[in-house]
């Protein structure tokens, strides 16, 4: 259990994260929402002891983590998949790791099996693609078998077989009794993945609510696609029907009517439809507006 | 995966007694899973003896050459005792020791290795303290193993003008020890400014800066800028090595105090290179 009491981290004029109150449970699969730079990371560091909270506190199963000797047992982590000396074999590494945390050293291959790395074990990390250091990332926090893993985005770097191992993981160890937090800037990657979101956009918290409430949010916002040979007319005639449409390159986005009054009207005038379909807003979408707000390196376009 | 085999994880966090000898295990491991660290240790060891046993054989070569002294007036001028370690030598031996030892810590920042270290280690100054004995064990092993090797190879080289001294001769011990000795100094020195400076390039310059070009900063005509000289590391090692004759200070000092020098930087090293972890976000 993760508990963060009004955490507060500022680095000179700049406030990374703002007054973030969430608690992470086991048996569950969190997911640590935010756009970039929005403090996913600067949060996992003070969780990990990492950087000082300027204010308030966060506590893993009731102990701030910089007040335990020994960090492997309890919190496995992986916060960047380069966090590793290059010149060392992936087998070092991790009896190293092991050796200073009285794991046996067993253990490492071990883990090393279960996130594919055995024959690349002897292998220097420095040739290493990103998706096997994500391997090895994930190998050095299942290492102390620890009830709370942190990882921070995770899914970058890794192939479609990859992302789906690795999502079966994270389901596994919260299935265990695990606590996992796991970050991404992408709610397509969590949709899939966890049943929590901690939402956070420029360091403060926008929501914290399981994955359902959050889906919620999203589905009651319903808009239809209908394609036409003849998108003026059909736009004429559903604006003046009191729909909103939006015309992208020939296919029509209307809100405000049901799919059964656009067919009905479209006959009417006797316009071919060649497509219509009901669509629920994304969660993707729900996130952007929440979010929306708050993101910090902000394009033109969806300024 | 059924629900029957939740308890492991939980029931591993009661037992785990963190002791500093793991740490200092795993310190151990670090250092000798970089390829470059047996090399590192070579080349310095192959420079500083090549450049003490070279001296040496060209004073034997070139015997004939040189105004004739006899052997009991070579030896009592304390010439032998002073080839056992060349200056350049022991030049050579402070630039890559320090860098030795600026590298200990900054190749796990520059990497952000560091992170994941302190992640799996919360007791930062722990970590810290095993990599400073760690790197203090094996530099003053090799310190010896140079120094040895060195006065071997000299003074039996010299023993051909039959010019040798043996390890027992006034001096010739002291030169040895203090010799091997500048080797943990000076990697401790490393360790500290890596740590502080968390750069190689700027602890580097800092620890040569501090060993090499400090000394001829204070210059031992006032009392003032001689206790200043003498309280550094290079100047120690000189004393330590001159066997009491040619360099008469106006401000003479004891080999015990440049022993006590030795260690004052040691454990200052070794204490700013430790606490300087403790407060700051990694």
């Amino acid at each position: 259990m993760i508990e963060a009491n009004e955490l507060t981290k500022r680095y000179g004029k700049t406030l990374a994260v703002d007054r973030l109150s969430f608690t992470v449970r086991p048996g569950r699969v969190t997911g640590f929402l935010g756009p970039n730079g929005s403090g996913k990371s600067t949060t996992l560091r003070l969780i990990l002891g990492l950087h000082t909270p300027t204010a308030g506190a966060v506590t893993v199963d009731g102990i701030r983590f910089r007040d335990r000797p020994r960090g492997l047992r309890h919190v496995g982590a992986l916060l960047d998949a380069g966090d590793v000396h290059g010149g060392r074999t992936a087998g070092a590494h991790l009896t190293a790791l092991a050796r200073g945390n009285r794991i046996p050293k067993s253990r490492v291959d071990e883990v090393l099996a279960e996130v594919g790395l055995t024959d690349a074990a002897r292998r220097r990390i420095g040739g290493y693609s990103l998706g096997m250091k994500q391997r090895l990332g994930i190998a050095t926090a299942l290492l102390g078998d620890p009830p709370v893993l942190l990882f921070d985005e995770p899914l970058n770097g890794l192939d479609p077989e990859g992302v789906k191992w690795v999502r079966g993981l994270f389901r596994r160890l919260a299935r265990e009794g695990r606590t996992v937090f796991v970050s991404s800037h992408l709610m397509s990657e969590m949709e899939h993945t966890a049943d929590e979101l901690v939402v956070i956009g420029r360091g403060e918290l926008i929501a914290a609510e399981s994955l359902k409430d959050f889906a919620g949010r999203a589905t009651t916002r319903l808009s239809v696609a209908v394609r036409t040979p003849d998108p003026a007319a059909l736009t004429t005639l559903l604006t003046a029907a009191g729909a909103a449409v939006r015309d992208e390159d020939g296919l029509l986005t209307v809100t405000g009517l049901a799919a059964e009054r656009i067919s009905e009207l479209a006959m009417g005038r006797q316009l071919p439809i060649h497509e219509l379909t009901t669509r629920t807003g994304s969660l993707e979408e729900a996130f952007m507006e929440l979010t929306a707000g708050s993101v910090e390196y902000a394009t033109e376009e969806t300024r | 995966m059924t629900t029957a085999t939740v308890t492991p994880p939980m029931a591993a966090v009661a037992t785990s007694t963190a002791r500093f000898r793991d740490l200092l295990a795993a310190e151990w491991l670090k250092t000798w899973s970089l390829r470059s660290t047996p090399w590192a240790y070579l080349l310095t060891a192959l420079a500083a003896i090549g450049f003490s046993a070279g001296q040496a054989y060209d004073v034997i070569h070139y015997w004939d050459q040189r105004p004739p002294s006899p052997p009991a007036q070579y030896i009592g001028d304390g010439i032998p005792v002073q080839m056992i370690f060349h200056t350049n030598a022991a030049t050579v031996l402070a630039i890559a020791l320090t860098a030795i030892g600026v590298v200990s810590v900054v190749g796990e920042y520059g990497s952000g290795q560091i992170r994941t270290t302190f992640a799996a280690v919360p007791a930062r100054r722990s970590v810290m303290a095993a990599k400073a004995a760690v790197l203090a064990a094996i530099t003053t092993v090799f310190g010896f193993v140079v120094s040895f090797v060195s006065f071997f190879a000299t003074q039996a080289l010299l023993d051909r003008r039959d010019v040798g001294v043996p390890l027992d001769h006034p001096g010739a011990l002291q030169a040895v020890i203090g010799s091997a000795l500048l080797a943990p100094v000076c990697a401790l020195i490393g360790f500290a400014f890596g740590a502080v400076l968390r750069h190689t390039g700027t602890g580097m310059f800092a620890g040569i800066v501090l060993v090499l070009l400090f000394p001829f900063f204070f210059s031992e005509d006032h009392h003032w800028s001689a206790i200043l000289n003498h309280a550094l590391p290079m100047p120690a090692w000189e004393r330590l090595t001159e066997a009491g004759f040619n360099r008469m200070s106006p401000y003479p000092w004891t080999p015990e105090g440049a022993f006590t020098v030795y260690a004052a930087w040691a454990v200052l090293a070794t204490a700013v290179g430790v606490m300087s972890v403790h407060r700051r976000d990694q």
